[in-house]
């Protein structure tokens, strides 16, 4: 919302400073996004008198003037085919800048003729459009004076970004109410500011104008008054300049009271062109099918939960939003029809959204404009026209009924403290509330201003007696410490994905944040995602991803199509499934494990046992059982088929999925492999039992352990971890440990055949183990073997 | 000089010049050998009489022990010097480079977050978490934003395309157990009844709903904070359509706007780990607090560099209030007993301000060498006692 600081002063009577009323505006909530002063670059501009002309010697098109800037005649060069003796016009000295061009202007000679100066084109100035001569100013424009000074193009604008909460203040009358409030001023009787003898609408003898309201849902008030025989043209001076300042366009005086009325009452109306109506116009919801075609050029569908103002013909007006081009007023326009409805916020929220379509009046209406308002903004609506048309008015048609009714919050003064945090005395909270237009009873039974349709609480009273006291004065008061212990604030699902972090971090990760939606293509290379968004940034950014891979593969693929030779990236997010969103890590191992080196000669690729590594290591770090986790296969169509597998805790519980990733997944991200990866599944991780700080007593083995090893022959198929689990299975008293230290196929090994090295480890308990109790051992260990087609290697 | 001397001085010699261990036995095999010249001398003592014995032993034996004792120190010797050679041999370029271990990185966002968590706890806040997945009631209507309300428009929210209900497993991969995260169990607003709004999910375009769900979910005095990745349908210089927030929620008894002014401070200069850090209040709107402030927090120049601390300048930091009593009420409290602040800042831009990164964009590319730039190491768990910054 634009004003400009003379547009408030219209308003309010102060000697504030423009510094004083910006920081104030800023203080009291209406928060002011810029200040700018258009005169401020044509201070150095001058009005000024041509006392003579004369053709230029060397030049047909060039005279050269005289002129009088208020320090004697001075010579300047002119090619303006208007510039003649006698005119005033505007000056600009040696030293002023153009600020149209930005050229530093300067003594020089012009075809062997001294200039001082250059006489001012509108466009020069960039105050207007007029480049086919310099400008004219009236007879009486005083000579000497600065430019802007007399055009007055020294009213700052000032932008202040009103919140949605504050209809009132979409009018520079709010804005002004609210600066008296904060004591910058008083505010001024508003029939003084319009110079009107009352602010009563007045019936004229023309007949009251047909109009009705069919939605009082939609539209609960029509109030129109008509005036015939009006003359239409540029609207005065002082409201054509003061809606130019503000940056919207002078289009007809008819039209510019509207408009001006919006901006400076927070009051939009809309003027129809009598002769272009046929019978009564009416407020109703729009018929399907129904179009507009509105003043913006463009053509709106309407549907039925959209209210219209329409006549026998046509439907003039997205009611509250803007109006119908067929309707609208122009130059010859003679009898017209003022309309003053309120229209439900709620109602023009929805159709504003729907149709897509900002407008001044859809701001105001949605936010809630003044329902006691309709009479005054009506009366002085048809005053405007009559005083700057001519015209003769009608009877005043009032269809409908405007939600009025009173609101009265009670309140209690000591809130401001014990809410707000500030001890105000209850007389300064009386003179506060009393200002922005709060009645207050005796006992704080407060009636709340019309125009403030967001106040209906105490609350709302606390907020604004503080904002008008200064929200700034309110002390900072120390939180209470809470009593007793401090206790861990960190969920343990919350201690758990921070352990994983630092774990993966310290492991030479590197953690990425990647978006949470995918494109439609990357969801399906895994599998596909359960939800997607109906209105999507765009097709790559759309489905909600399932897994966290597809964006770290997308990242590894930027990171090695800018050269990275290796890329360890992980993230720890959440994916999202049909019945909820998990916690989940990922990560991601492309290119080189290993650059070539050497010692080691060239650069490996990564494996699914580095997946497995990490798999296994964050688990652990995560406080996984990792000893008692399985490796089983299944982990999905995205993965290598033969190099991949998921860990479980259980037949059911699938802890992480890990290995290489299918070179079909692989080129639907672009990338080149082997590519290793593992997702963990945090979400399936049991929860850890609580125990006390205390471990349980540590006593060491008296006896040292005993190493066996034994070389099996088994069927190629054969997995190893069955080996080594039925291995270690075989006596659970003495065996401690079991462990695969060697995988042979080759010499000596028949074809469809592995050789497995196994190592155990026996702990003896009290007594040391003797040749018979290993032979023992060694015997059971072979037998559980051979259970699994095993056979002991010579 | 007797033969004995002889023999002892020759001995000696050779032992002296043997030049190799293999010599030094040869050497050793001739003296103290079974056929060795002092083991018979040692064979001559039994045939002697004990007066002859009692002269000659001692210088027999003598001559013995001379003997292996110099052959020891030469063995010494010999063996130090081949160790020396051994390892003269195994030279390497010591200026060769060692393997390499990959520099991992916490993410900048992750780090603050746990710095944030770290300086509340200080205060007595614990996190809570909710779903991003969200619907309508807790994003929007019970933080007093009801439909059509012209704030739910400036939100820019995606909204989801009809799925599948929560709770009718679809699962993929991961076990049926209870997600830890957007806990399932309470995804749904318990007014039911709101049709309309159940219909369709947002994706939450603040941390709020997050209060909704604590404040339903526990009884007060409720200390939080809840951060988290939240949404809004915006991508320019400064905005991305995913982006990070963290809200902070105080519910009790007597809480007034002072409070909130002194934990904004306390956080702040605890986060910038500055004691200059001036706030300034500003009258805002927001639905769900009444009254709203907007925070702003002064920089001045420092190097150049816009920089938290002292009042040059101002900028927007965060939005806060006094919790709406509605809000307060729709969640089944009391909003006479109850009463308390809010407040949500944007961790992104807090990683920023503190780190001086100028542009947002790259946190969600993936970069390595931005991670690895901007990253943290995993040892540079932020603590009390050892610095929340890093």
């Amino acid at each position: 919302m634009k004003t400009t600081l003379g547009w408030l002063k219209e308003h309010i009577d102060t000697d504030a400073t423009l510094d004083t009323i910006v920081e104030t505006l800023t203080r009291i909530g209406l928060e002011v996004e810029g200040v700018e002063n258009p005169g401020a670059a044509l201070a150095a501009f001058k009005v000024a008198r041509v006392l003579s002309a004369a053709p230029h010697p060397q030049a047909d098109k060039l005279q050269v003037l005289s002129i009088d800037a208020g320090d004697g005649p001075l010579q300047v060069v002119c090619g303006a085919p208007n510039a003649r003796a006698g005119m005033l016009g505007v000056f600009g000295p040696a030293g002023a800048v153009v600020p149209s061009n930005g050229m530093v202007l300067k003594v020089a000679a012009i075809r062997g003729v001294e200039s001082n100066g250059m006489m001012c084109s509108a466009r020069e100035l960039e105050v207007g459009e007029g480049h086919d001569g310099i400008i004219e100013l009236p007879a009486d424009a005083p000579v000497g004076m600065a430019y802007p000074d007399y055009a007055a193009l020294n009213d700052p604008v000032i932008d202040i970004n009103v919140l949605p909460n504050r209809p009132d203040c979409m009018g520079v009358r709010g804005i002004a109410r609210d600066l008296a409030a904060a004591g910058l001023g008083t505010l001024k009787p508003l029939d003084a500011v319009y110079r009107m003898a009352t602010l009563d609408p007045v019936d004229g003898p023309d007949a009251a104008p047909q109009v009705r309201t069919d939605d009082p849902e939609g539209c609960p008030s029509f109030f129109a008054q008509a005036v015939s025989g009006v003359t239409n043209g540029p609207a005065p001076a002082w409201m054509s300049s003061k809606l130019a300042a503000i940056g919207q366009k002078p289009i007809s005086v008819l039209v510019d009271i509207t408009n001006f009325l919006s901006i400076d009452l927070g009051r939009p109306l809309h003027v129809y062109d009598r002769a272009k109506l046929f019978g009564p116009l009416v407020a109703r919801r729009a018929a399907v099918g129904e179009s507009v075609l509105a003043l913006n050029g463009k053509t709106y569908p309407l549907d039925p939960s959209m209210t219209v103002i329409a006549d026998d013909s046509a439907v003039h007006d997205i009611g509250g939003i803007m109006g119908g081009e067929h309707s609208s007023v122009s130059e010859s326009t003679t009898d017209v029809l003022i309309e003053c409805a309120f229209f439900d916020p709620d109602h023009i929220a929805r159709a504003g959204q729907k149709l897509a379509l900002t407008s001044d009046a859809r701001q105001r209406f949605e936010r809630g404009v003044d329902p006691a308002f309709l009479d005054t903004g009506l009366a002085i609506a048809t005053w405007l026209v009559t005083e700057h048309c001519g015209g003769t008015t009608s009877v005043i048609t009032r269809a409908g009924q405007p939600p009025l009714g009173d609101k009265v919050v009670v309140y209690e003064p000591n809130l401001a403290e014990t809410l707000g945090g500030l001890k105000i005395p209850h007389d300064r909270q009386l003179a506060i509330l009393e200002s922005l237009g709060f009645k207050v009873a005796f006992d704080w039974h407060v009636m709340v201003p019309t125009w403030r349709r967001d106040i209906d609480g105490p609350a709302d009273l606390v907020e604004e007696v503080i904002r008008i006291e200064g929200i700034d004065r309110v002390p900072a008061t120390p939180l209470p410490r809470t009593p007793g212990v401090a206790k861990p604030t960190a969920t343990p699902a919350q201690a758990l994905e921070s352990r994983v972090r630092r774990a993966a971090a310290a492991r030479g990760l590197n953690e990425a944040i990647t978006w949470s939606f995918l494109s439609d293509a990357q969801a399906a290379a895994i599998g596909g995602g359960a939800w997607s968004l109906a209105n999507p940034i765009s097709e790559e950014l759309k489905v909600m991803r399932p897994s966290l891979l597809p964006g770290l593969f997308a990242a590894a693929e930027r990171n090695m199509k800018r050269g990275a030779p290796g890329v360890r990236l992980f993230e720890l997010g959440r994916r999202y499934l049909a019945e909820g969103e998990r916690a989940t890590l990922g990560v991601v191992l492309a290119g080189e494990n290993r650059p070539r080196g050497w010692q080691d000669g060239k650069a490996t690729a990564f494996t699914a046992f580095d997946a497995k590594a990490e798999a296994l290591a964050l688990l652990a770090a995560a406080g996984a059982p990792v000893d008692n986790l399985q490796v089983m296969g299944e982990a999905g169509n995205a993965w290598h088929p033969g190099q991949s597998g998921t860990l479980r805790l259980g037949p059911k519980t699938v802890l992480a999925a890990f290995g290489m990733v299918h070179p079909l997944t692989l080129r639907a991200f672009d990338l080149d492999g082997p590519v290793a990866a593992v997702e963990l599944y945090l979400d399936a991780l049991p929860a850890k039992r609580a125990t006390s700080f205390a471990r349980a007593a540590y006593a060491p083995p008296v006896l040292q352990a005993v190493r066996r090893d034994f070389a099996f022959l088994v069927p190629e198929a054969l997995a190893a971890d069955t080996l080594v689990r039925a291995v270690k299975g075989a006596d659970k008293a003495s065996i401690v440990a079991a462990r695969l230290f060697d995988v042979f196929v080759g010499t000596g090994v028949e074809p469809g055949h592995k050789s497995l090295g196994v190592e155990i480890t026996l702990q003896p308990g009290e007594k040391s183990f003797t040749e018979a109790d290993l032979k023992a051992v060694a015997d059971k260990v072979v037998a559980a073997a051979t259970k699994l087609g095993a056979s002991l290697r010579g | 000089m007797t033969d004995l001397d002889q023999m002892k001085t020759d001995l000696l010699a050779a032992i002296d010049s043997a030049a190799t261990l293999d010599a030094l036995e040869a050497v050793r095999v001739s003296a103290l050998g079974k056929a060795g010249s002092v083991t018979a001398l040692l064979k001559t003592l039994g045939g002697m009489s004990p007066d002859e014995r009692q002269v000659q032993g001692p210088r027999i034996q003598g001559l013995r022990e001379a003997v292996t004792t110099a052959i020891a120190t030469r063995k010494a010797s010999l063996d130090r010097a081949e160790l020396d050679a051994r390892l003269a041999s195994e030279t390497l370029d010591m200026t060769l480079p060692a393997a390499a271990a990959p520099q991992g990185s916490v993410h900048p966002v992750s780090q603050v977050m746990d710095e944030l968590a770290e300086i509340f706890a200080d205060l007595g806040f614990a996190v809570a978490t909710g779903p991003e997945i969200e619907d309508q009631w807790h994003n929007f209507t019970a933080l007093n934003m009801p439909e059509s309300h012209p704030a739910r428009a400036m939100h820019d929210t995606f909204y989801l395309s009809p799925s599948p209900l929560r709770g009718e497993g679809r699962g993929e991969g991961a076990s049926a157990s209870v997600g830890v995260l957007g806990d399932p169990a309470q995804p749904l607003s318990p007014t039911l009844s709101l049709e309309g709004e159940r219909e369709m999910y947002v994706l939450r375009t603040h941390t709020s709903p997050v209060q909704i769900r604590t404040m339903m979910g526990q009884q007060p005095p409720i200390r939080i904070i809840a951060p988290g990745r939240v949404y809004r349908s915006d991508w320019d210089a400064t905005h991305t359509p995913m982006f990070h927030q963290i809200e902070g929620l105080v519910i009790d008894k007597g809480i007034t706007l002072g409070h909130l002014k002194w934990t904004l401070e306390t956080f702040l200069k605890a986060f910038f780990e500055r004691d200059d850090i001036v706030l300034r209040l500003r009258p805002s709107y927001f639905p769900f607090t009444e009254p709203s402030a907007e925070v702003d927090v002064g920089w001045t120049m420092e190097k150049g560099r816009r920089t938290l601390g002292g009042s040059e300048g101002w900028m927007e930091l965060l939005g806060s209030g006094m919790v709406h009593p509605r809000v307060i009420a729709a969640c089944g409290l009391d909003p006479n007993e109850w009463q308390g602040f809010a407040f949500g800042v944007g961790v992104d831009r807090l990683a920023m301000l503190k780190y001086g990164m100028d542009d947002l964009r790259p946190f969600f590319e993936g970069d390595a060498r931005w991670l690895k730039h901007y990253g943290f190491s995993a040892l540079d768990v932020p603590t009390l006692s050892q610095g929340v910054g890093a």
